[in-house]
């Protein structure tokens, strides 16, 4: 055992000379979505290699960015037309992850430079992809702008500042609440070092979210069998309908 | 209990869900409407997506209005030759109206259109109905005045006379049919079963007697929404059956009591409840046109205008 621990000491401090590293691991690497889910919360916690020390050097930072799909989604505004509130602009945005959460142990703005925040796309606005709205359209970017903020509101996308704990430049840990309206899929999982803004060191890695068990069962049968799944879904509609009027009959109330 | 549905992709508490059903199964039974232009805009509320909403609760609706048909049949009050002469128009309409709402989708501002169609639709039968119901609620506290005579209009000088014996009628087969048509498009391009238009068609065009028409309704209703719920899962893949589950659990229940409930009114009284349910509807979704919105944007799937 101690032999062990020595060898392993030496590698660390063996990597220390070379670069500052990052190793994580999750609670959970597979949110299975089954009939009674209602939201996952992960932990996810790791370890920083070879962290330089120093009266000179800067604290590390580690910021977590858990994203869902990305796909296109159309935001619209309503306005007043002959007194009545329709829908009158409308702007699609390219690419708008489902659900994301970022997590830093400060603020974000402090732990992350601008320049980085745009070459990693780390924060909610660098994490939605938007081409260009068009030209008629004023302001785009308070449609983005709503975007984050419906979302916001649904606890899709998270901002969680300070919620990172870091201790002793070495361990970090934090927990990140999934809410229970979570799309099927692959969510990439980002963590970065960063030192006085600046990322120093990255890892990336995956969380598998998917139905299991009857819920999968019924999402299969409904887009590979579709014809088979309306009729099922009528039979199961006719079938509850005449078994409450032979009760009620029964009970002749 | 939370519950996650696996089409819609929302989790939402199952005794909610359990209790709608149940609210809208008494109205329909009551009523002889699927309860689908209530349920619907509640579905939303919740946070269902609207495609799976509306497409979930067209196969609700064949559940809950089929155990209401059942408890109809038992009385004798459903006029199967009307019903199947509605059903022929109904079926027809519905196969136009989605293409209408195809050609609409097209032009943009189909939600703007379906919303104004219900405050429209709601608004006229809705206050029609009111004060017909009023005007018969004070002709009965009066003295036992005679029966109205009932006119020989356009329906009576018609081709093509049929028997409805169930609901005592002897006219042509047009206006049923065309009233069968018209109920088929505004039900596929309002997304519901079409009963609360097609019951005061049924009473005020063809003069079928309130009792009959509840069943009548429907009768027709299940098989329209049956076509749709069809429609609706091999074109979108958007019925969910957890949720249609839970909402007709709920809902045929529901039916059960509401038609029993609906026995002891007087037809009148029916009537009258009906007419002011409309009304509210219709007054809600005209307030949510006219007064500003919290939050003046909206998300929707891309591609969709």
């Amino acid at each position: 055992m101690r032999v062990l621990l020595a060898s392993l000491l030496m590698l660390v401090t063996a990597a220390a000379a070379q670069a500052e590293k990052v190793v994580a691991d999750l609670s959970l690497r597979d949110v299975e979505i089954n009939a009674n889910f209602d939201g996952s919360d992960i932990l996810i916690y790791g370890a920083i290699k070879g962290a330089k020390e120093g009266a000179d050097v800067a604290p590390l930072d580690v910021i977590i960015a858990i994203s869902g799909p990305a796909g296109p989604v159309t935001v619209r505004k309503k306005d007043r037309r002959f007194g009545i509130w329709v829908n009158t602009q409308s702007v699609e945005v390219d690419r708008a992850p489902s659900f994301y959460a970022v997590a830093s142990t400060g603020a974000l703005a402090d732990t992350l430079s601008r320049n980085d925040d745009v070459r990693f796309q780390v924060s909610i606005p660098r994490a939605i992809y938007s081409v260009g709205a068009p030209k008629d359209i004023e302001d785009p970017q308070t449609f983005t702008d709503a975007l984050i903020r419906i979302r916001k509101d649904n606890n899709l996308y998270q901002q969680l500042d300070n919620t990172v704990e870091l201790f002793d430049q070495t361990l970090f840990s934090t927990t990140i609440d999934m809410p229970a309206n979570l799309v099927e899929g692959s969510y990439p999982t980002r963590i970065f070092l960063t030192r006085e803004g600046e990322v120093v060191a990255k890892l990336a890695t995956f969380i598998d979210v998917r139905k299991v068990g009857l819920e999968r069962w019924i999402y299969d049968l409904a887009h590979n069998q579709p014809l088979i799944y309306g009729i099922l879904s009528l039979v199961i509609a006719i079938t509850a309908g005449w078994l409450a009027s032979a009760f009620f009959r029964y009970l002749r109330f | 209990m939370q519950i996650y549905l696996p089409i819609a992709e929302v989790s939402v508490n199952a005794f909610l869900l359990l209790g709608l059903g149940g609210l809208v199964g008494i109205l329909s039974g009551m009523f002889g409407v699927g309860g689908g232009f209530l349920m619907t805009p509640l579905l939303f509320f919740i946070g269902i997506p609207p495609a799976v909403a509306v497409a979930t609760e067209a196969n609700q609706i064949v559940a809950s209005s089929f155990s209401g048909v059942l408890a109809h049949l038992r009385r004798k009050s459903v006029d199967l030759r009307m019903g199947t002469v509605l059903l022929v128009g109904g079926l027809a309409g519905a196969a136009l109206g989605v293409q209408l709402f195809a050609a609409l989708r097209e032009m943009g501002q189909v939600d703007l259109l379906v919303k104004l169609c219900y405050v429209v639709f709601l608004g006229i039968i809705g206050g029609l109905m009111f004060f017909e119901s009023l005007k018969a609620i004070r002709r009965a506290k009066g003295a036992h005045s005679v029966p109205a005579r009932k006119k020989h209009g356009l329906v009576h000088a018609l081709p093509f006379k049929m028997k409805f014996r169930t609901s005592g009628l002897y006219i042509s087969v047009i206006p049923p049919l065309v009233v069968g048509v018209f109920v088929g498009i505004l039900a596929a391009i309002m997304g519901v079963g079409g009963g609360f238009i097609m019951v005061p068609a049924m009473i005020y065009l063809l003069g079928m007697p309130t009792k009959v028409v509840v069943g009548t309704s429907l009768f027709q209703i299940i098989f329209v929404t049956g076509f749709t719920t069809l429609m609706h899962a091999t074109t979108n893949y958007t019925v969910d059956m957890a949720l249609a589950v839970l909402l007709l659990v709920g809902g045929v229940i529901g039916a059960q009591i509401g038609t029993r409930i609906g026995a002891r009114l007087k037809a009148e009284q029916l009537r009258i409840l009906l007419s002011i349910m409309v009304l509210a509807v219709c007054f809600k979704l005209a307030l949510d046109l006219l007064i500003m919105p919290v939050e003046l944007y909206s998300i929707g799937a891309a591609g969709s205008h």
